[in-house]
Parts: structure tokens; C-alpha cells; sequence
């Protein structure tokens, strides 16, 4: 589905990403661990393509996507959702869908709001809302809710659990579970390793710009070694 | 009572081509965040358009036929300037997309002279409305009524626009976060030329509405701009309600500011723009503005003080300038003159804005105030060259300590719009008050005192000021006071927190830059004998700041360069050439454009570029080192 090989990245000067290499299956959950500042949300801005300047193999679905803009890596299914959030708050949650609609993929059950107000029930309730005036738990199952709306093969979510309630957590567990059976592969990043190892098949360890470990969950609870040089506070 | 309803209603007629340019300007601005000084000149080539096809087409039908067909053939321009020449500088800093849409401007105003001839042109009135009706006993035209009418109907239809379409939907979403949106699947390019061409229409459309109430003339687009830019400022940039509540606002103080005293209303528009942003930097409606990219150009590496090799350099410079009367003869002297005040103009800009990271767009105020500082003392109370040589820059210093005070509040791009209505308004003021200025008559009779007086000696005394404010300016960038200067620029948050006191430092780098831009001013005006209006001028303002740009906006004197280079090509060009505005906008976008960096900034960066290779010998170098020069 997304193969990434040697990707470099920089902002300005600074040089983030060193030979990341990662790739995720059809259908796959993989997360991307490591702590702050290891370059997680680097990497996903550089796959979609939202730093100034990258360099590598970047294939998306048999496409060379390294080259490409951001919405016409987005046209191609690959959905961005940034850690920040960045919901449009002055338009209400309709809107905020709206802005993220996007033709249906041939042969694909297109996203409709609502089916996205069936996956998170709370937005329902608020449609006419203006997005500014939600709690975060919210506004991230709005950013989710407005990618999905692009109707993405595969979703890049950046810390999707950061900052909001444990109650809230778990629902985005579900919630990503339930993509997963729809079909959505998605590329997770996280720094809280107990909610990545319950929804995650495969996993990546960065440091500093640099991959460290890959491998299944499984691999990574035999190697406590790891979680304590790479992923311990 | 009867006269004041008359005045409300003309008024609110008077708002409708305010709000219709405005609104475009604000929304332009709200997606791609340009501040698009051409709104005026595509305001002008709208109603020089709609006068051809007015004059032609006089039915009722036609009038507004030739309006549409007007406004659509200059959004069709505006949108062969945004995809060649905008798309390239959506993310140069804003100061260079000020001076790119400025260029475009004076390529406007001399290919209306070539294409509609210098005079100004008066059109028909609107076939089927040229009728006045009798409010209260007072004849008003039937048209003012329409454009009562007019201006909120437009508003509508564009709230209808931005509500209950897609595109507007997205519009809305851009101006929030453009590169989200870019994220989520909407092509930016077509979505920032669509909101351009819409901006543009509206521009054109706004200009064309003047036909029947006013002549159409080539300084259409000046008087326009700095009204709408005061008008966006006041309602809040990127916001269409703000744009037509200040068009109202702005249009009501004319009525009224007439019936007290003709020509205050300029005064009355800035003292609200004033009180507004200090009240509220962002607007009466407006929100905060968050550039969406860090725009910078890359740096040259860190400034240093010159070492030996560079004060050997600027020493020779010096000495061959000292010795330049044996070389050349009384008029290539009075130009060298021109040069060394054109130096000081210049640098004192450059402190401003490469050292302390305010953009001024108003500079020439400074100039002007030291220029009639010393022309009034002059000629008021007889004083001497050389009195008048400190009291002029100490006039600019004083009105810098008040206009200071209201700019350094603002950032970015609202310091630029509030230092350009600066300028105006002492434009203004100068131009009006006949009595004290002699208007557009000037003063003459400035001459310098007798030593002075030789073209020669006149010249030294240039260059002795040149290089002392040369000198004193690199003392400062490089002193304690320079580095709190820089590191305001750089990053204002963690200077907060270091205890710095950014407004203090700030204005008082304005007033410093003020009264050497004075004294620039006051050597002007003995050079010249006179003084006149222009000083105060958009035109002048720019001069600054083409010579800055040309020397390198990320240098410590660059402008040195830029000065000379500019001063002698422009001097050239006047004397050679019938269209100068045509060759200089031209000049000014292609800099922009192609060598943002300028002269000295260039050349630093290509001699940074090959030192590395060398030092690294033939290792791969993929980029030229970038060192910030951040500390
Ligand atoms: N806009 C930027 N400009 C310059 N450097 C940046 C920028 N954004 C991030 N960095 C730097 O890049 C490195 C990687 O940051 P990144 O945001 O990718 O980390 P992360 O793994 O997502 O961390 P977190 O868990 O805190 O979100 C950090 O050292 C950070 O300081
Ligand atoms: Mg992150």
C-alpha cells in the first residue's frame, strides 16, 4: 500500500529524517513509536507533503507519490491527520466535512457524514456547531471524521490519542478498529505505547530521525530492552 | 438638519465602490495573504475600460453591460498576473509582495496613458438614472440611490457565495488554513486564482461605478488605495462584514469631515484607524492573521562588524568618493550629491527594517518632515543651513516619538499599511495647507550657506554625512542595543520572556531611523533650493525601498549599493525615457522575482556558496551553507 525507502527531510536547515524506511500493508494497523521530538510527525508530514523539502522513494499504491502536491497525493487515497488538529473553527462540524469531501472511489462505500456520524456518535449531536466551540476529544473525532470524507485507502493519524480523555481514548480505539474492518489501512503515530499495542499489527521505533526497531507487536513486548532506551520518559 | 440627511445619503452612495473594492482586496488577502497594493490600479483599468464601452454603449442596458464586460476583462488581467507573476511569490515575505503589486501598479499607470493619452477623461452619466430626485428640498442623483442600493446587494450576493457554495465553503476553509485544505484534496493554484479573479472583478467593477459621478484619471488608483487600505484595516483583514462596515464608516467621516473643514477627513480616517488598531489590532471584525508558512529568506550567514580586508575596502570607497569632484563635472557632481542623500534615505530604511524587522512602507514621512522641517525654519524665521540641518531631523525624530508610538503596536503587515497612512496623511496635510506649505507651489529658496554653496563643497558636506550615518547606523547594529534590535526581530516571543521590552526598543529604533531619514531630507531640500509635495510621497517611500531591496533585505548596509546603483540608473532613465513608471515596475518585479536577495545579498551568498566548496574541497556540497544568523 505505502512503501516509504531512505526518506530524508528538512526544515530549513535543520535536517529532521535520516534513511527512514517504513511500509504498510493493505488492511495493516502499523504504528510509529518514539518519543518527543523523534520525528513521528515529520515523517507523516513528509509522506503527504507538507515540508519543504524531503528526499527519497515515497510509493503509494504502485504511484510515485515524491513528487506530487499534497492534495494530489490526498486524490490518490492517502488521508492526513495532523496532530494538531487543525479543524477550520470557524465553520460548523457540517462544514468541516464538507471541506473534506471527495469524489467515491470506484467500486468503494463512499463516506458520507452520516456514516461518519454513526462511527462517532458524539458529532452527531453537534452538527451546526461551530468547531472552535468543541472539547478536544471532539475536534479529533471531527479531524478523523473529515479525512475519512476524502475516502482514503489509507489514513496517516498523528497522535491520535494526545491530550484527551481516557474515556475518549478508548472510543478512538474502536473507532480505529472499525476502519480496520472496513478496509482502511492506517499509519498511526503515538507516544502512548499501551493504546498503540491494542489496535496495532506492526510497529516502527524512531529516534532522533532514525529507525531503530520494526517488527510485530509481539516482537516488541520480547524486547523490553527496546522500550526502555527508546520509549521510556 | 436638511444638510446633514443630503450628506449621510451621498455618504452611503459614496461606500458602495469603497466596499465593492475593499471586499476584494480582504478576501484576496484572507487566501493567500497578499496584501494586493494593484487592487487600485485593476480599480482604474476597470473604470478606464467601462468609460471606452460607456461612451459607446449608452442605454440603459448598455451602461451596466459595459460595467460587467469592464470588470470581467480585468479579472482576465488579473488572472494572467497571478498565474505568471503571484504564484511565484505566495511565500516571499510580505514586504516583497507589497513592492511586486506596487510594481504592478506603475506598469498600469503608464499603459493607461499609452492606450486613453494623459488627460482625464469624463464619462457619461448612467443612461436611464442621470434624474435627480428632491430629499428634503436638496437635489439628490437618482444613481446615488442605486449605489445605496448597490453596495449592500453586493454583500449579499457575496455572502450568499461564501455560505451556500462549495467553493465559498472552501474559500472560508483556506482562509483559516490553506495548507490544510491543500491536505484534504482542494488544489490551492485554482482555488487562489478564483478568489483573485473574483477580488480583481470586484476592483474593476468599483471602478467602473465612478463613471458617472467622477472623472477617470490616472491617480485613481493611489487616492483609491490608501482608502481601502485604511478601510481593511479598520473593518479587519480577510473579513467581508468588516470591509463593509469600515467602507461606511470611512465614507460617513468624508461626508461629515467635509462640512467641518474640507481636507480634514484624511486626518479623521487615520486618527480612527488609530484608535481602532490600538482598540483592536486586528480590526474592527477581523482575526488574528497566522501566517500559515514561515516566510524567510534564506540568510546570508551571521553579520559580522567588517574585518581588516573589509575596512580597507570601504576606506578606499570612501577616499575615491572624497576625490570624485576631479573626476567629474558640476552636473555629474550634483548627481554624486543626489546619490550620498539618496545613501542616507537608504540606510536609515535599512535600520529599520533589516536590523529591527519593521517594514515601513511610509519612510518618505521622515524624509519629508526633515525636508519641510528646515524649509519652514528657513523661510519663517531666517535660520541657517547649518541650525536647520539639526532641527530638521529633530522635527521627523519628534513626529516619530508620536507616530511611533501607534506603529510599533502593530506587526507586519499592519505596521507597513500604518506607516504607508502616515505618509499620506502628512502628504496630505502639506498639500492642503496652502498657506503654511505653499501647497503644490512648494517653498523655494532653500539655499545652502555660502561655504555650501559650490557644487563641490555642497557634495563633501553630502558625503561627510553619508559616511558618518553610515558609520553610526553599523555602530548601533552592532551594539547591545542592536542585538535586543535583532533578536525582537527574530523571535519576539522568547525576547518577551528574556525581558526585553519590545515596543520600547522598537520605537525607539523608529525614531532613530526617523531623524537620520530627516536629515537625508534636509540635505535634499538645500540641494534642490525647494521643496515641494512628492517628498512625501508613495513614490518616495518606494524609492527606499526598491534601494534596500536592491542591495539585499538580509544585509546590514546592502543599501549602500542599492542607493548608488538605483540613483544613477533612475536619474538615467527620467531623462532618457518617456515611460520611467512602465520601466521601473517592470525592474521591480522582475528583482523580486529573480534576485529577492539583491545585489550585496547575492553576491554574499555566491562567495559563502564557493568559500564552502573550498573548504570542503571537492565533498559534495548540495547547498550553499545556510547558517541563520539567529543567535
Ligand atoms: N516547523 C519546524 N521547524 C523546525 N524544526 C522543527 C519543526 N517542527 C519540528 N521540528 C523539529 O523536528 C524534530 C522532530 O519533530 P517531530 O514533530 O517530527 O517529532 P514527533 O516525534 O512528532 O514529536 P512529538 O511526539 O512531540 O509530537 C524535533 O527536533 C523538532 O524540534
Ligand atoms: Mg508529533
Amino acid at each position: 500500500m505505502l512503501e516509504v525507502a531512505k526518506l530524508n527531510s528538512w526544515y530549513g536547515p535543520a535536517h529532521i529524517l535520516f534513511d527512514v524506511n517504513l511500509n504498510v500493508m493493505a488492511g495493516e494497523v502499523v504504528a510509529l513509536l518514539g518519543r518527543n521530538g523523534a520525528g513521528k510527525s515529520t515523517t507523516m508530514k513528509s509522506i503527504i507533503g507538507l515540508v519543504n523539502r524531503r528526499e527519497g522513494r515515497l510509493v503509494f499504491r504502485n504511484d510515485e507519490i515524491s513528487n506530487l502536491a499534497p492534495f494530489e497525493i490526498s486524490r490518490k487515497g492517502l488521508g492526513y491527520v495532523p496532530e494538531d488538529r487543525r479543524i477550520f473553527t470557524e465553520l460548523t462540524v457540517e462544514e468541516n466535512l464538507e471541506v473534506g469531501r471527495q469524489p467515491a472511489r470506484e467500486g468503494g462505500n463512499a463516506w458520507t457524514p452520516d456514516r461518519i456520524y454513526t462511527l462517532f456518535p458524539n458529532l452527531a449531536e453537534m452538527r451546526k456547531r461551530p468547531a472552535g466551540r468543541m472539547s478536544g476529544g471532539e475536534q479529533q473525532m471531527l479531524t478523523i471524521g473529515r479525512t475519512l470524507m476524502g475516502n482514503p485507502y489509507l489514513v496517516l493519524l498523528d497522535e491520535p490519542s494526545e491530550g484527551i480523555a481516557p474515556k475518549i481514548v478508548e472510543q478512538m480505539a474502536e473507532a480505529i478498529i472499525l476502519l480496520k474492518r472496513e478496509g482502511v489501512s492506517v499509519l498511526l503515530s503515538e507516544q502512548n505505547l499501551h493504546f498503540a499495542r491494542l489496535i496495532s499489527d506492526r510497529c516502527y521505533i524512531l529516534e532522533k530521525g532514525i529507525t531503530q526497531f520494526s517488527g510485530t507487536v509481539a516482537e516488541l513486548d520480547s524486547r523490553p530492552d527496546l522500550r526502555e532506551t527508546y520509549l521510556a520518559l | 438638519m436638511d444638510l446633514y440627511v443630503v450628506q449621510f445619503l451621498t455618504g452611503l452612495a459614496n461606500a458602495a465602490s469603497l466596499f465593492l473594492v475593499a471586499s476584494g482586496l480582504s478576501l484576496i488577502f484572507g487566501v493567500t495573504r497578499i496584501v494586493n497594493f494593484a487592487h487600485g490600479a485593476f480599480y482604474m483599468l476597470g473604470a478606464y475600460i467601462a468609460y471606452s464601452l460607456t461612451v459607446r454603449w449608452q442605454t440603459p442596458l448598455g451602461f451596466w453591460a459595459a460595467l460587467l464586460v469592464a470588470s470581467a476583462a480585468v479579472a482576465v488581467v488579473g488572472v494572467i498576473i497571478e498565474t505568471l507573476l503571484l504564484r511565484r511569490i505566495y511565500n516571499a515575505p510580505e514586504l516583497l509582495q507589497l513592492l511586486a503589486t506596487f510594481g504592478i501598479t506603475l506598469i498600469a499607470e503608464d499603459a493607461v496613458r499609452l492606450i486613453w493619452g494623459p488627460e482625464d477623461l469624463v464619462g457619461p452619466r448612467a443612461a436611464g438614472l442621470s434624474g435627480a430626485v428632491s430629499i428634503l428640498g436638496n437635489a439628490m442623483p437618482i444613481y446615488d440611490f442605486v449605489l445605496i442600493l448597490l453596495g449592500p446587494l453586493v454583500f449579499g450576493l457575496l455572502w450568499l457565495l461564501l455560505h451556500r457554495s462549495r467553493w465559498g465553503l472552501l474559500v472560508r476553509a483556506a482562509t483559516q488554513d490553506r495548507d490544510m485544505v491543500n491536505a484534504l484534496g482542494v488544489n490551492q493554484k485554482w482555488l487562489f486564482t478564483g478568489v483573485f479573479a473574483l477580488g480583481v472583478f470586484l476592483a474593476a467593477f468599483g471602478g467602473g461605478l465612478q463613471i458617472p459621478r467622477d472623472a477617470v484619471t490616472h491617480f485613481m488608483d493611489l487616492s483609491i488605495i490608501t482608502e481601502v487600505f485604511v478601510i481593511v484595516v479598520i473593518g479587519g483583514l480577510g473579513s467581508i462584514g468588516g470591509a463593509f462596515l469600515a467602507a461606511i464608516i470611512v465614507s460617513q467621516l468624508n461626508a461629515f469631515g467635509i462640512l467641518i473643514l474640507p481636507g480634514i477627513s484624511l486626518v479623521l480616517m487615520f486618527a480612527v484607524m488609530a484608535v481602532v488598531l490600538v482598540l483592536r489590532p486586528w480590526g474592527l471584525l477581523g482575526k488574528q492573521v497566522v501566517r500559515s508558512r514561515i516566510a524567510a529568506l534564506p540568510d546570508v550567514g551571521a553579520w559580522k562588524p567588517f574585518d581588516r580586508t573589509g575596512r580597507l575596502a570601504v576606506s578606499l570607497a570612501v577616499f575615491l568618493a572624497v576625490l570624485l569632484p576631479f573626476l567629474l563635472g558640476d552636473y555629474g557632481i550634483s548627481v554624486a550629491s543626489e546619490v550620498m542623500i539618496a545613501i542616507i534615505f537608504a540606510i536609515s530604511l535599512q535600520f529599520l527594517m533589516s536590523v529591527g524587522g519593521l517594514d515601513s512602507f511610509g519612510h518618505a514621512a521622515n524624509l519629508g518632515l526633515g525636508a519641510y522641517g528646515a524649509a519652514l525654519c528657513v523661510q519663517y524665521f531666517g535660520m541657517s543651513m547649518e541650525l536647520a540641518m539639526l532641527t530638521g531631523p529633530l522635527i521627523a525624530a519628534a513626529f516619530a516619538v508620536v507616530a511611533g508610538w501607534f506603529c510599533v503596536r502593530l506587526s507586519n503587515i499592519y505596521f507597513a499599511m500604518l506607516t504607508l497612512a502616515y505618509a499620506q496623511i502628512l502628504w496630505s496635510i502639506v498639500f492642503q495647507w496652502v498657506d503654511l506649505t505653499g501647497g503644490d507651489n512648494g517653498i523655494v529658496g532653500v539655499w545652502p550657506s555660502e561655504w555650501a554653496a559650490s557644487p563641490n563643497a555642497y557634495y563633501w558636506l553630502t558625503t561627510a554625512c553619508a559616511v558618518g550615518v553610515v558609520l553610526a547606523i553599523r555602530y548601533l547594529t552592532f551594539s547591545p542595543f542592536g542585538y535586543s534590535l535583532r533578536a525582537l526581530r527574530d523571535s519576539p516571543m522568547r525576547s518577551a520572556t528574556i525581558g526585553i521590552s519590545q515596543r520600547h526598543i522598537q520605537h525607539v529604533a523608529f525614531v532613530i531611523s526617523a531623524f537620520f531619514a530627516g536629515l537625508a531630507g534636509v540635505l535634499f531640500a538645500f540641494q534642490k533650493g525647494s521643496i515641494f509635495p512628492d517628498a512625501l510621497g508613495i513614490s518616495t517611500s518606494v524609492d527606499g525601498l526598491i534601494m534596500v531591496l536592491l542591495g539585499g533585505f538580509n544585509t546590514v548596509s546592502g543599501s549602500v549599493v542599492g542607493a548608488v546603483v538605483y540613483k544613477v540608473s533612475s536619474i538615467w532613465l527620467m531623462s532618457n525615457t518617456d515611460f520611467p513608471r512602465l520601466i521601473l515596475g517592470s525592474v521591480i518585479v522582475v528583482l523580486v522575482v529573480l534576485f529577492p536577495q539583491g545585489i550585496v545579498g547575492t553576491s554574499q551568498r555566491l562567495l559563502e556558496t564557493w568559500r564552502t566548496r573550498r573548504r570542503l574541497g571537492e565533498a559534495n556540497v548540495g547547498a550553499p551553507a545556510q547558517k541563520g544568523g539567529v543567535a
